[in-house]
């Protein structure tokens, strides 16, 4: 394969096209091309879309299940996935306004526990899937369950703050990630811009740090890492604690946005809709393949189409369709493209 | 070294699944996009629907009522709808994506009395009249206004009216009611208590289960109150196909039409054959196609001449019982079918 | 006969799995500077045998020493940090990772300064680099350090998983079915390559099927069969067609008639070939 005579070359193995094929076929690139054509389509069809306002909305639309699908990447990343990531991040939620109504805390206090509900959670979760090695679909379908429940019992199914009380009674630190700044005509969220930050943290430990490279070895094949000396076990608990730790952060975020402790929170969408930005994002479910940054761009992608199917008069039912051929679609072409075993 | 058969599939299989996925994405969405209502941009006065489900058929004669209002009025309608009668999460991303959308105004069955405030707030702010619809927000001035029926008024008749017929016997009460922060839910089983002559802690209540306002689940909440309490022969149902439901539960336990006396909230004409066929013994009747109409038509107006709606608007309500009882005003099963929908 | 202390050896390793025996008491020594083959028919116990001298998998019964300290490997960890490295049959590469991150899995370099310490950074472009002067040395060809060791052809692999262990490994390295899967111009170089690593000072355990290639390569030759070593040979003192009747059963060994359990007979030396 050294020939010198370019002309003879076939069109596929010439340099200039080598370096376009390098390219398209870096992850996250293919997510990134959907996206831009959704969104190229959408501001054809509805001159409201690519305005300011309207794109900070998406982001505040996408923050929650954005945050949410960190954890659930790194959970899928070690060839796992996180049924429980909604539910828990609902009785996160319920913890963090009961314990500042209710009961008195101080609300970073009641943050902080909230928080620490979640991560409880992600310790039951990663004991049982690191240790007793149960696989994680059951494991975290019963964890589903119990922060299920847990929410319910604990909230006695009230919506938080209960009573008849109009503004909303929340502390203001539970509220924080909803307050804006502006930049130009456009608010933006500290929220959206804290879902940026998590992202770019995640990328950083990911791609930068041995633990990263510990986490992907695992899930391409964790006897193989556990035969080259990376400690699977440790790395499969740390990695369900740290999405543990996503899921208080979002419901933190869930709280700020709607304003109240919701028990019905997380049951559908936040839930399936982490795991289809995942999808979505080109991370194969298989494991030790993918990305956060795909991971993002899967969640604006499901963003974008529920908000610029409305504002083009299109039932956001229709939304579902999309969404569920999206992502068949998605998995075929991660699957052609890179000869990945799914 | 490189296997060049490899690259080259590689290679094409990447261009043709990119153009594959962009090619279907398009097609979709526009295909959906051709069946949308067609907007003239500026003119028309856009109205928004956002109801708890899209498949209850109270929901669906709603919006229906709206669709043919707008059409009468020149004005285009954008529906929206949550996946369940609690998904809160949806309906609140509809209110935002339908204010960027540029509608006048929204017409909203709130999932939850308290979660959707928030947004709702947000778009009132920005210059969105908001109407509740059938069930109100708590507290009520969340919205411009209420359109919907009296529910605590329709729970009175139909608990007055159980309470004629079973006048003398020994009665053992089932309550089958939807989610715990539905403000019409608590509405209807209050009133029906207080129609009913009996107290929340009655001893004469045996059972409370979440049916969540569909058949199937009745059937089981009411299975599980059968098993806890045989006895059961007056049963409280939240609506219509709640208390299809529960009859199928109660007819697979031998219970018959005469023995047992089961009232509901709707007036719709399923349900009202259902009163017809003696398996419903009364139902109040309410008018939902009202409830659109009027809705549309107060946007359109506040549209045109900038008055906004206030306060409680009763749509009104009727008891239809095939059998009328001294002591309880009600309509027959002919004015019933006569004023039904759906 | 000067009596030279193993570097490493297993004495008695008894080894279950439910109800099947795996190894049955079985013996090794591997002397400084030599490539020692371990044979055997199929369930014979090669690979049981390696795994307990890798940390893989904890004999039931029996000792191990390494420099004549007993020693007990509780993980594949402990025993690299022991100085043993090996090459898996199914050489256990992280198949999305690169050549440089498969080379560093589990002994990752960081960054120095503030970037390493306190965010924990990796130092990719020195471990790159490293890897590639590694790969060179050992004249492992590959054309781009970036891809994922998927791609790379079963030589290739099999040349990272080799430099891999040739990196590392202060003491001795094992390698289980290093030439299986490939064609004859990657054995070769697999061969060589093996050569090359115990001419550098690693003495080398080598578990393989293919006997040309073992009498081309061992100083010594450990027959086992049924979870016990049968007999220790050289290529000087015997043939292959005799080796593989003694592996088979059709000749016995000479340690079947004498084996004790838990004894050893005389062995032969290399003095007495």
């Amino acid at each position: 394969m050294n020939a010198t005579d370019t002309s003879a070359q076939p069109l596929w193995e010439r340099p200039a096209i080598q370096q376009v094929r390098r390219v398209l076929a870096a992850p996250a690139v293919g997510p990134l091309i959907a996206l831009l054509l959704t969104m190229a389509f959408f501001s054809l069809k509805s001159d409201r879309f690519l305005q300011g306002p309207n794109l900070s909305l998406v982001l505040q639309q996408v923050m929650v299940v954005g945050v949410l699908a960190i954890g659930q990447t790194l959970v899928i990343l070690t060839a796992g996935i996180d049924l429980s990531a909604g539910t828990v991040m609902a009785f996160g939620q319920i913890v963090m306004t009961k314990l500042a109504i209710d009961s008195g805390y101080s609300p970073m206090t009641a943050i902080l526990l909230g928080i620490l509900a979640c991560v409880a959670f992600g310790m039951l979760n990663g004991g049982l899937v690191a240790f007793v090695r149960l696989p994680a679909f059951i494991v975290t379908l019963g964890t589903l369950n119990i922060a299920f429940a847990l929410t319910h019992i604990y909230s006695n199914d009230l919506t938080y703050p209960p009573g008849e009380s109009g503004a909303s009674s929340l502390p203001s630190a539970l509220l924080f990630f909803g307050r804006t700044f502006t930049i130009g005509h456009t608010d933006v969220t500290y929220g959206v811009v804290f879902m940026f930050v998590l992202f770019a943290l995640a990328w950083f430990v990911l791609t930068q740090t041995a633990w990263g490279r510990h986490v992907y070895a695992t899930g391409d094949d964790a006897e193989a890492a556990r035969l080259t000396g990376v400690k699977t076990g440790r790395v499969l608990l740390s990695v369900y604690i740290v999405a543990g730790l996503m899921y208080g952060l979002a419901a933190w975020l869930l709280v700020s946005r709607t304003e109240i402790g919701d028990p019905n929170a997380g049951q559908t969408t936040e839930n399936l809709d982490s795991i289809t930005a995942v999808v979505l994002g080109g991370t194969s479910l298989f494991g030790g393949r993918g990305t956060v940054i795909g991971t993002l761009i899967g969640a604006i992608i499901v963003g974008v189409f529920r908000n610029g199917l409305t504002l083009i008069g299109v039932e956001v039912i229709y939304q579902y369709l999309v969404t569920g051929i999206l992502v068949i679609l998605a998995v075929s072409v991660d699957q052609l493209t890179h000869r990945r075993r799914l | 070294m490189r296997d060049p058969q490899r690259e080259h599939t590689s290679w094409r299989t990447l261009v043709l699944a990119t153009a594959l996925l962009a090619a279907v994405v398009g097609t979709t969405v526009l295909v959906a996009a051709a069946s949308a209502k067609p907007t003239s941009q500026g003119a028309t006065v856009k109205v928004g629907l956002i109801t708890k489900d899209a498949t209850n058929p109270f929901f669906v004669k709603m919006r229906a009522g709206a669709t043919k209002a707008a059409k009468r009025l020149g004005a285009s309608l954008i529906y929206a709808a949550g996946k369940s009668s609690s998904d809160n999460a949806s309906q609140i991303a509809a209110i935002e994506n339908m204010t960027t959308a540029g509608v006048k105004g929204i017409l909203i069955t709130v999932a939850d009395g308290k979660a959707e405030n928030a947004a709702i707030a947000k778009a009132r702010k920005a210059g969105v009249i908001v109407i509740a619809l059938d069930t109100p927000t708590v507290p009520k001035s969340a919205t411009n206004a209420l359109f919907a029926t009296n529910n605590f008024n329709a729970g009175i008749l139909i608990g007055k009216y159980a309470r004629a017929a079973t006048k003398g016997k020994k009665v053992t009460i089932g309550m089958i009611d939807e989610h715990a922060g539905s403000s019409v839910g608590a509405l209807r089983h209050n009133g029906f208590l207080k129609g009913f002559g009996i107290k929340k802690n009655s001893k004469l209540i045996a059972c409370a289960g979440n049916g969540e306002g569909q058949t199937a689940p009745s059937q089981t909440a009411m299975e599980n109150c059968l098993q806890k309490n045989p006895k059961i022969n007056v049963v409280y149902t939240i609506n219509e196909p709640s208390a299809l439901g529960a009859w199928n539960a109660l007819k697979k336990a031998g219970k018959s039409k005469a023995g047992t006396t089961i009232v509901s909230v709707d007036g719709g004409c399923a349900g009202v054959r259902n009163v017809k066929a003696g398996i419903i013994d009364a139902t109040s009747q309410q008018y939902p196609l009202l409830m659109a109409s009027r809705g549309v038509g107060a946007v359109v107006k506040f549209a045109k001449t900038g008055k906004k709606p206030s306060g409680y608007t009763d749509t009104g309500v009727n008891l239809i019982a095939k059998k009328p009882l001294v002591g309880v005003k009600s309509k027959s099963v002919k004015y019933g079918l006569a004023n039904c929908w759906g | 006969m000067s009596e030279r202390q193993p570097l490493l050896e297993a004495r008695g390793i008894v080894k279950r799995f439910g109800h099947v025996v795996a190894l049955d008491g079985a013996d090794f020594e591997l002397y400084p500077d030599e490539i020692v083959a371990v044979i055997g028919d199929n369930g014979a116990g090669k690979s049981t045998l390696i795994k307990s001298l890798s940390g893989a998998l904890q004999p039931d019964r029996g000792e191990i020493r390494l420099d004549g300290k007993p020693v007990r490997f509780r993980s594949p960890g402990e025993a690299r940090r022991a100085g043993i490295e090996t090459v898996y049959q199914d050489l256990a590469v992280a198949p999305s990772l690169d050549i440089a991150s498969n080379i560093f899995l589990g002994r990752e370099a960081r960054r120095r300064g503030p970037l390493g310490r306190a965010l924990r950074m990796l130092a990719k472009r020195t471990m790159r680099r490293e890897a590639a002067l590694h790969l060179r040395e050992l004249q492992i060809g590959v054309q781009s350090m970036s891809q994922p060791v998927e791609n790379l052809s079963g030589g290739q692999r099999q040349g990272v998983a080799v430099a891999r262990a040739a990196k590392w490994a202060q003491r001795v390295a094992i390698m289980d079915e290093p030439t299986a899967a490939l064609g004859v111009k990657e054995t070769r170089q697999v061969l060589d390559l093996i050569l090359r690593v115990r001419d550098r000072g690693l003495p080398v355990i080598l578990i393989s099927h293919d006997m040309p290639n073992v009498f081309e390569l061992a100083d010594r030759i450990q027959i086992m069969r049924l979870g016990r070593r049968v007999a220790v040979v050289t290529p000087q003192t015997h043939s292959m067609s005799e080796a593989v009747a003694i592996m088979t059963g059709a000749t016995r060994g000479e340690l079947e008639l004498t084996l004790v359990k838990g004894r050893p007979a005389q062995l032969p030396t290399e003095e007495d070939a």
